[in-house]
């Protein structure tokens, strides 16, 4: 499946709202809508497709998700998912304080780039105290520093065919039948381009941790946490989600989450 | 015209098409709205007050968990600081024949079993099903009066509220065209209040609608204690359902079912 997944007319939504309120009381069973295959569950599901294109149109100004103040950080950022990647190209990366690290940015641009951490560093700078939202409903406030991607995308000179920028990352989730699933993600140019989303390698004043996604974090502060993908080891621009993982442009989306993490 | 002697007054058109629409859809929307809500719920069975969760400082108010018991596992309840054994109900539940660590009973939740991806994609499809049905049934009841001449309290209903709220008690419920003073306030109370405010705090735990409108997260002393309101809420509306049920069949629940599929209703004959 592609980014279509995200088209749809209000219409077939509503149809669809009538279809799934009438049949799913009657089927008794609603565990069959936890299957990826359930038709029923594809209608739900768009209506993530609905919020996503109403977001988009009121976040069509470039909103910025609200800042803290310095006292609002109480606690140290709350990892979570992968906190220690094992991968072989990340352990000897870290084993020096990730000196050799590259980012490469690559795709539908004209100009590939491949940036050093300290060429990132020098870039410029802002640092943001934002609310960090996961998935499971936990929030946590913390002060991020870093480059934002917007720069660097002005830099690698995008193509007009890209619509979305994937994040490509080191840690491995699992083990599949065609080898190690490393996490990815994914978001749109809007949000790519949002003031706010920054590419992070500080942290509450201090250099990013192995914890919380050292070198390089994204964050993307108008959606959960999910989408903020930690240990990332390269950039790409694309048109189409479709040749990343099962298709559905994220780790978590493979299995089940919505693409558009703003709600 | 008390629970114990049936109607015999004549049929009369209570409730017209859009009210009994919007009703049996609002029960569809509720119904996964909660199962769902609750699976979701579950990936962080903890509620807070403030801006965000304490982890480094204790802000939470609600806490279900599992604890290692004798024997097992035991089901932890803290409500503000006080602990209660819940074991069987909360925290630690009985799952394919033996006690599990999880906050609610599999009949609980859709799915029945430990899914926040699917709990989710259920929950907004019927987030929005409530919105548009909401916004139907308000437009509707404006053009067609029902908001009007139904729901607001007349100065009548004002002064006789406190006999009302005696039959009630004695569970001397009439049988009229009209909703009495108690009905008027819950369902406005739920139409008015309990759903937006749902609507409300379920938005303002959305991270994209806090960038559109900062605000709500002020309104309501930030995203954490917008979830514990929204949990709260829920909690109103099952209140809610159980009181409007209960109340379905002790008016007698053929007649009070009637009107709300077909629209007639019998009335009491003495105010025929």
């Amino acid at each position: 499946m592609t980014d279509k997944t995200f088209i749809m007319s209000r219409r077939r939504f509503l149809t669809g709202a009538a279809v799934a309120a009438s049949s799913l009381p009657l089927s008794g069973c609603f565990d069959d809508v936890a299957s990826r295959d359930s038709d029923i569950r594809g209608v739900l599901a768009a209506a993530n497709s609905l919020t996503y294109r109403v977001q988009r149109q009121l976040l069509d100004t470039g909103a910025l998700a609200p800042e803290y103040s310095a006292s609002e950080i109480r606690q140290p950022q709350r990892p979570n998912g992968t906190v220690e990647p094992q991968d072989d190209d990340y352990t000897s990366l870290a084993g020096e304080n990730f000196r050799t690290y590259r980012l490469a940015v690559a795709g539908l641009v004209d100009s590939p780039l491949s940036l050093s951490l300290d060429e990132i560093r020098a870039m410029p700078v802002r640092t943001q105290i934002t609310r960090h939202d996961c998935v499971e409903g936990w929030s946590c406030i913390a002060k991020w520093t870093g480059t934002p991607l917007a720069g660097i995308l002005k830099a690698a000179k995008v193509k007009p065919a890209a619509r979305f920028v994937v994040f490509t990352c080191f840690d491995t989730m699992e083990n599949g039948f065609d080898g190690p699933v490393r996490y990815y993600e994914s978001i749109d140019l809007a949000d790519a381009n949002h003031a706010q989303t920054i590419l992070a390698y500080g942290l509450n004043d201090a250099s990013l941790p192995v914890a919380n996604g050292a070198p390089l974090r994204v964050r993307v502060e108008r959606q959960l946490g999910y989408k903020m993908a930690k240990y990332i080891s390269g950039i790409v621009l694309t048109d189409t989600l479709a040749a990343y993982g099962d298709g559905f442009g994220s780790y978590w989306a493979d299995r089940g989450y919505d693409w558009f993490a703003g709600i | 015209m008390t629970l114990f002697s049936p109607p015999k007054g004549p049929l009369i058109y209570r409730q017209t098409l859009t009210t009994r629409l919007a009703h049996w859809l609002w029960v569809v929307c509720l119904f996964f709205l909660l199962l769902s809500g609750l699976q979701i719920f579950m990936a962080r069975p903890d509620l807070y007050i403030g801006v965000q969760s304490g982890f480094a400082f204790n802000n939470s108010v609600l806490s279900i968990g599992a604890e290692p018991a004798a024997g097992g596992i035991a089901g932890v309840t803290t409500l503000f600081g006080h602990r209660f054994d819940t074991t069987g109900w909360l925290g630690a539940v009985e799952a394919y024949g033996e006690l599990r660590p999880q906050t609610f009973p599999s009949w609980m939740i859709i799915p029945g079993f430990r899914d926040l991806a699917t709990g989710r994609v259920v929950h907004f499809f019927f987030a929005w099903g409530l919105v548009f049905t909401l916004l139907f049934w308000l437009l509707a009841s404006l053009v067609n009066r029902h908001i009007r001449r139904d729901l607001a309290p007349t100065r009548d209903d004002i002064r006789g509220l406190r006999r009302d709220i005696a039959d009630h008690l004695r569970l001397r419920l009439p049988h009229q065209r009209n909703y009495n003073v108690l009905q008027k306030f819950s369902y406005l109370g739920v139409l008015f209040v309990a759903l937006p405010l749902m609507i409300a705090t379920g938005l303002t735990m959305s991270p994209a609608f806090n960038a559109i409108a900062p605000w709500t997260l002020d309104l309501f002393g930030g995203r954490q204690t917008a979830r514990t309101i929204h949990f709260v809420v829920m909690l109103a509306l099952v209140g809610f359902v159980v009181v409007h049920v209960a109340m379905i069949i002790l008016a007698g629940p053929i007649n009070e079912m009637r009107s709300m599929i077909t629209g007639w209703y019998r009335t009491d004959r003495d105010e025929a």
